[in-house]
């Protein structure tokens, strides 16, 4: 017991203070890239033998961000450029950015002129994934990542280590689901606050490390007793769940999280990088085409209402809470229809408005108050 | 023309007469300006006859390569313009409440997404407010999805597909975040090009004959170089009309790029600003003091409201960086797919949308740029703070900025405009005796 909670300290420290994990990385005299996100590749990074690190913007006062984005831009990204501007960054070697909404095409400009310390490396995923050529043209995205990445390390990735990262990264997404499914069990060890800072601190750490610590929190779990939890367990869905106060509400009123759909956390793990089909840069293009359920990624018929059916009745799950990201338009459009049809399922599902520089949740805990009245 | 026509035809609040003039005699209308509202009017009840006739009917996203609809004789209408159209008519009020009420979608998102998604649940028999034009946007049985200006329009049709039960043929351009179209990009969407025509020949059952693609491809080739032309012809001075009739010919690029009928209007428009300038004379019924550039979409509920404020100073909008998407110019499907990736600054990057609009400002000596911060438009807005420091450094011109949207009149303050416009002008004046003392 006394591992299982060093071990879960430890990734609740790193995913609370990534600054000093950076640091640690950083005297080891790796060299680190910056992940905004979603979906950056990051196994190119690793694969080019520096440490990828996630971006998910964070508390902090706007200021010099006003000067690149206005007040209704996603607050993810205002703090990611505020953070930039002001130096918090400084380490990376470079960042990556997806341009895979609105915001983030605009990101990669704001960055490359007002962020001129650290380069930017931009990546435009394609978006009509039933079309055969768009894997070419994913291959391509990713030589030019890879150009890009070999002017900081000075040598070009080869075959034989991006084959070893993408086994690293799938037994990382394997773990990681493991994960989800063996807290389940612990609900009273696994709390929503722990749950989060387990998916997160996968952003700050480098991927074979991550895995190992997380295979010891399975294994000790394990070895606990099964936990019969007799409060309200929902599903999380959204871009992410923080901070720390939104996740404190859940607490309070009994809640438990034991699925959730949300981008920071278990979307990225859903769908591994196939074994076969082609060298690693094809199977990682592939990966992009066999992702699903994400507003960000386009798909017919808007299939994520019903996969959030789904991962309630296989979780046990009484409703859905959605969290939804401030000004994230892709979210918002797909909110109509999986409310709806959680609604026809009979799932309660409820919205919080999450907004990483809010000063006050007092309404969020009214709203889960108000959602357990409906259970 | 007359820019009397956008002023009756957006006939606006009382409050909006505030920075009026005295009225004016009403003037005979400009023939090229007949011209569009009858093309306008034919698009819609076409698109009427063919869905009486059990005819498929298409919506598309503005910026699609409607020369392959048109040379398979699809009838297929805009939501955009249509929902613009409803914007500056002032009757979007019923629908956005719709939207964001029943229809449960945030008011955060695209005024043109939720006013048209509004409508067609109505369409769909699944929203109740009347519709203010009576329904001539008929229900379509197919969409065409291009994502070259935003995401927003892929999850808005994603939603429409979904509510109507539909399918989407879609061309997925990619951000552009270099100076130019890399070749995997032009691969990638000649690709999809191939794809689509074969998928909505199947869907349709009509034949593809190049014969006729070629020669809708010279029709649109022309008008191309029409319209381009006529926004040219601005860098006259004086400019030979008001710069917002301009947005008045914008459905005959819209909706109606491959049309002949759109030869002949646009060369009529032509022929109007041509005669202006050989007299000397200009629909711009005050004196050009200042020449400005406009950036981002019109701010469509408060056009007059904007068009007045600007008279009262003398101020010409002779550039706009939005009504130029449109004149895409191509020989082939290949070349076809590269312009298409190109055609909206919202796809390309902060220095290529620099290098055109630097581009505007010297060829059209303007004394200043309007940045309309238009709340629909993320795209738009999230990168418009960095372009405005550097393009003033650079053409030495300076800038106002103003809240606004496209189609929700909810945000925009007339005050707030005047105010900001005349900053602009004080700072106008200054640069220009400068001019004159040096």
């Amino acid at each position: 017991m006394t591992d299982l909670a060093q071990n879960i300290d430890r990734l609740q420290m790193a995913s609370e203070n990534p600054g000093a994990q950076l640091d640690y990385y950083l005297k080891q005299g790796k060299k680190a890239v910056g992940c905004f996100a979603p979906y950056t590749p990051e196994e190119l990074v690793h694969a080019s033998g520096m440490i990828p690190f996630g971006l998910w913007g964070g508390d902090t006062e706007i200021k010099l961000a006003k000067s690149y984005l206005p007040a209704f831009a996603c607050p993810i990204m205002q703090a990611n450029m505020e953070f930039g501007l002001k130096g918090s960054y400084q380490g990376l070697s470079a960042v990556m950015i997806p341009a895979i909404c609105d915001t983030l095409r605009c990101m990669t400009q704001n960055w490359r002129f007002g962020v001129t310390s650290i380069p930017m490396i931009p990546i435009v995923y394609p978006q009509n994934r039933t079309s055969p050529a768009s894997v070419d043209y994913l291959i391509s995205e990713y030589e030019t990542v890879l150009t890009m990445l070999s002017t900081i390390t000075g040598r070009m990735m080869n075959e034989k280590t991006l084959c070893q990262t993408i086994q690293i990264y799938n037994e990382h997404n394997r773990t990681m689901r493991e994960f989800a499914a063996v807290a389940n069990e612990h609900l009273n060890i696994i709390t929503p606050q722990v749950r989060h800072a387990i998916f997160k601190s996968a952003f700050f750490f480098e991927k074979s490390e991550h895995t190992a610590i997380v295979r010891e929190i399975i294994d000790e779990l394990r070895a606990c007793p099964a936990y019969s939890w007799t409060g309200r367990k929902v599903i999380l869905s959204g871009i992410l769940c923080e901070p720390k106060q939104v996740l404190d509400s859940f607490t309070e009123n009994n809640i438990a999280v034991v699925g959730d759909d949300l981008t920071q956390e278990s979307r990225q793990y859903r769908t591994d990088i196939p074994e076969t089909g082609g060298g690693g840069l094809k199977r990682l293009a592939l990966q992009w085409n066999a992702r699903y359920g994400c507003s960000l990624i386009h798909e017919l018929g808007k299939p994520r209402g019903a996969m959030l059916v789904t991962l309630c009745k296989d979780n046990g799950a009484a409703g859905v809470v959605s969290c939804m990201m401030k000004f994230c338009d892709p979210e918002e459009y797909d909110q109509p229809y999986c409310e709806a049809d959680l609604r026809n399922a009979g799932l309660p599902y409820i919205t919080i408005e999450i907004d990483q520089h809010n000063a006050s949740y007092e309404q969020i805990r009214t709203r889960i108050q108000a959602f357990c009245e409906m259970f | 023309m007359s820019e009397l026509e956008i002023n009756s035809a957006c006939a606006t609040p009382t409050t909006d007469q505030a920075a009026a003039p005295a009225p004016k005699p009403n003037r005979p209308k400009a023939k090229s300006l007949l011209m569009i509202g009858e093309q306008s009017t034919a698009l819609f009840e076409r698109a009427r006859l063919a869905k009486e006739r059990g005819e498929m009917v298409g919506w598309s996203a503005s910026i699609f390569p409607q020369e392959i609809a048109e040379t398979l004789g699809l009838n297929v209408l805009y939501p955009e313009n249509h929902a613009a159209g409803i914007a500056a008519r002032h009757q979007a009020d019923p629908l956005l409440q719709e939207c964001e009420g029943p229809l449960g979608y945030s008011n955060d998102l695209c005024a043109y997404a939720k006013l048209n998604l509004a409508y067609a649940a109505v369409l769909n028999g699944a929203g109740f407010v009347e519709l203010p034009d009576g329904g001539r946007m008929v229900k379509p049985d197919f969409l065409l999805l291009t994502n070259n200006i935003c995401n927003q329009l892929t999850k808005w049709y994603e939603n429409l597909g979904r509510q109507m039960n539909i399918p989407i043929f879609f061309i997925d351009t990619c951000y552009n975040h270099f100076d130019y179209v890399t070749e995997p990009r032009v691969r990638y969407v000649r690709a999809q090009i191939d794809q689509l025509i074969k998928d909505l020949c199947d869907f349709t059952g009509k034949p593809w004959d190049e014969g006729r693609f070629r020669e809708v491809m010279e029709v649109s080739q022309r008008n191309s170089y029409l319209w381009e032309r006529a926004n040219n012809l601005m860098e006259c001075k004086p400019a030979p009309i008001g710069g917002f009739e301009l947005f008045n010919y914008m459905s005959a690029m819209v909706c109606n790029r491959g049309k002949e009928s759109t030869t002949a209007i646009l060369e009529q428009l032509n022929a109007e600003m041509e005669e202006h300038i050989a007299k000397g004379t200009s629909t711009f019924s005050v004196e050009e003091k200042y020449r400005v550039s406009w950036d981002g979409i019109a701010c469509w509920p408060y056009l007059s409201h904007n068009l007045r404020t600007l008279k009262k100073h003398g101020i010409n909008m002779v550039a706009s960086s939005y009504g130029k998407a449109w004149a895409i110019e191509y020989d082939d499907l290949d070349s076809m797919a590269r312009a298409y990736c190109f055609a909206s600054t919202n796809g390309d990057n902060a220095t290529t949308m620099l290098s055109r609009r630097l581009e505007a400002l010297k060829n059209f000596d303007c004394d200043g740029t309007i940045y309309h911060v238009n709340r629909s438009c993320k795209v738009m807005d999230c990168q418009m703070m960095e372009v405005q420091r550097q393009l003033s450094k650079m053409a030495g011109v300076p800038f106002t900025s103003f809240d606004g949207d496209q189609a929700d009149f909810r945000n925009y303050s007339e005050a707030q405009f005047e105010t900001r416009i005349q900053g602009l002008v004080e700072v106008m004046r200054q640069s220009k005796e400068a001019k004159c003392n040096d």
